[in-house]
This record gives structure tokens, sequence and C-alpha cells, in this order.
């Protein structure tokens, strides 16, 4: 195979990283909604807390985007 | 249309002390330009010092409260004489992010060497922190109490892996989003320009499609460039708690 296409390849293997990315981000909104329409008054205080944990999950894809790019132009 | 071009570093003073290389660059220009925005908001803002504040001085404020009551939260109350530093931190962060979303600017965090620089620098300190104030007992830090001992082999290399990560996952969070964030919008922005190109006339009309996205990314971006870094001050805060507290 042409290393050229292996580093495609490659490539777009380093995104499936974004599957689990995808589910986690889902799981955290979704916590998010319940837990403020069960207790809207709890709003303040977890909102802030949901966030953190979506930009944490986030860096996740961001890790896998950088190695698809290190593969694609180092 | 290369989409990384945007980070390239340009010299525009060749300094050159010793064989290090110390030239005043496009990255430098933009972190000078960024702190005398800063000092100019807080030093204009705050002049009056009025009662009632003006919209300067509510903006300086803003800010101040903000990062004040993030300290207090995040990183307990002993933390308050660390609060310079985070706000600073902070300061520096958000407002090099959003420089960087003017078309045609340079943005210094989408350069690793910036993010970790930061980044190392909270380690340092915070390292620091809780061997000044806890000494030997420190070390405690990486074995949580309640922990039966059996497990301890198998935890403490854990932990430890992950306190010297941190420095690490810390800066290439920030770098990484701002890097893609740019990137993304540079791709976007090239769709249009290729299909003007490819197909022309009709090309423009379609090519209306990216920019309409791109417009959509750019108000991401924004909101990217403020959570980022919020998230940067919020786990420096609780570096700092851990520090302190030490779990």
């Amino acid at each position: 195979m042409e290393t050229e296409a292996a580093k495609f390849i490659g490539a777009g293997l380093a995104v499936f990283a974004l599957a689990g990315v995808g589910m986690g981000i889902g799981n955290i909104f979704a916590t998010l909604i319940a837990s403020i329409a069960r207790n809207p008054a709890s709003r303040a205080a977890v909102f802030p807390i949901g966030i953190l944990g979506f930009a944490l999950t986030e860096a996740v894809a961001l890790f896998a985007l950088l190695i698809a790019f290190l593969i694609l132009f180092a | 249309m290369d989409p990384l071009h945007q980070f390239q570093i340009q010299r525009y003073l060749p300094i050159n002390i010793g064989g290090l290389d110390a030239s005043f660059s496009n990255s430098a220009l933009y972190m000078v330009i960024t702190v005398a925005l800063i000092t100019g908001l807080i030093v204009y803002g705050m002049r009056g010092r009025a009662l009632v504040p003006s919209r300067m001085q509510s903006l300086a404020e803003l800010f101040y409260e903000f990062v004040a009551n993030l300290v207090r939260d995040n990183a307990g109350p002993d933390a308050r004489k660390y609060f310079p530093f985070v706000f600073s931190l902070f300061m520096f962060i958000m407002v090099g992010n959003l420089i960087g979303l003017v078309p045609g600017t340079f943005t210094f965090t989408s350069h690793i060497i910036v993010t970790f620089g930061l980044a190392l620098t909270v380690f340092v300190f915070v390292t620091l922190l809780g061997l000044i104030k806890h000494g030997f007992h420190f070390f405690s830090l990486f074995m949580p109490s309640g922990v039966p001992m059996a497990l301890a082999p198998i935890l403490i290399p854990i932990e430890i892996l992950s306190y010297l990560s941190r420095p690490v996952s810390l800066s290439i969070r920030l770098f990484a989003n701002m890097m893609a964030g740019h990137t993304m919008l540079k791709v976007f922005g090239g769709f249009s320009v290729l299909l003007g190109g490819a197909l022309g006339g009709l090309g423009y009309t379609v090519g209306i499609l990216p920019l309409v996205i791109n417009i959509a990314l750019v108000g991401f971006e924004i909101l990217v460039a403020m959570l980022q870094a919020y998230v940067f001050t919020i786990l420096t805060c609780l570096y700092i708690r851990d520090a302190l507290e030490l779990h």
C-alpha cells in the first residue's frame, strides 16, 4: 500500500474516538437537562459543572483531531 | 490554500542572544497587545472608582467579580491571596483567544509552546505551594485516605502519573481547541473560494452556504474562546485547592 493512502486511512481511524466523545457529551447534556428539569432551582449549581464536564470530554475529541492532523501534515 | 498557514510565526525583529532565538515575532506582538488591552481596561475602567460605575468600570468589575467568585467557590477561602495570579491567567487567555478571532490576526494560544508555558507555570506554582505549605506531608496527595493499603502499589503510580500529566492535558486542551477551531473556520472559508473558482458565478451563489456556516461557527468560536479560558482557570483553582487542602 502506498504511504499516502495509509496516511489517510490512519487519519480516518484516529478520529474514531469521536464515537465515544459523542456518547459522552450526549450523556452529559442529557443528565444536565434531566437534573435541571427535576429541580430547576439547582440550575445555578449544576450548570458550571456540566460545562466543565463538556469541556473535559471535548478535549478527548481534540486529542484525536490533533493525532489526525499530525498524521496528515507532520 | 493551506488551512495551517495562519499559524506561522513571522519574525518582526530578529534578536539572537547567544544562539537563543528570542526574536520579536507576531506571537510576541499579539501578547503585548493583549497585555496592553487588559491593562488599559482595568486601569482606564477603574480610574473613576465611582460608586455607580461607568460602562468601562462595570466591565472591569464584571471580570473581577466573576473570577473572584470562581476562586472562592472552587479554590476555597484560603486561596484568596492567589487571586491576582488566577485573574491574570484568566484575562490573558481569554483576551488572547478573543483577539485571535478578529480576522487577519494571530492567535498565540494556538501554539503549544505558549499554552504549555502557562500550564507549566501553574503546575510548578501548585507543586511549590503544596510543598511549602505541607512539607513532606504533601505526598499524601498521591494516596487518597480511606483506600485499603493493598491497593497502594497500583493506586500510587496512577495518582503520580495523573498528577504529572496535568500540565500536558491542561496545555493540549487549550491549544487543540484553538487550533482546531481556527483550522475549521479556514476550511469552511476555503469551501466558498473553491466553489467560486470551480463554478464561477453559480459557485459564488452556492458559496454563500459555507459562509453562513462560517458565521455560525464564529459565534461558536467566541463561546469556545471564553469557555476554554474558564476551564483553564477553574482547573487551576481546583489544583490550588488540592495543594492547599490535600483531598
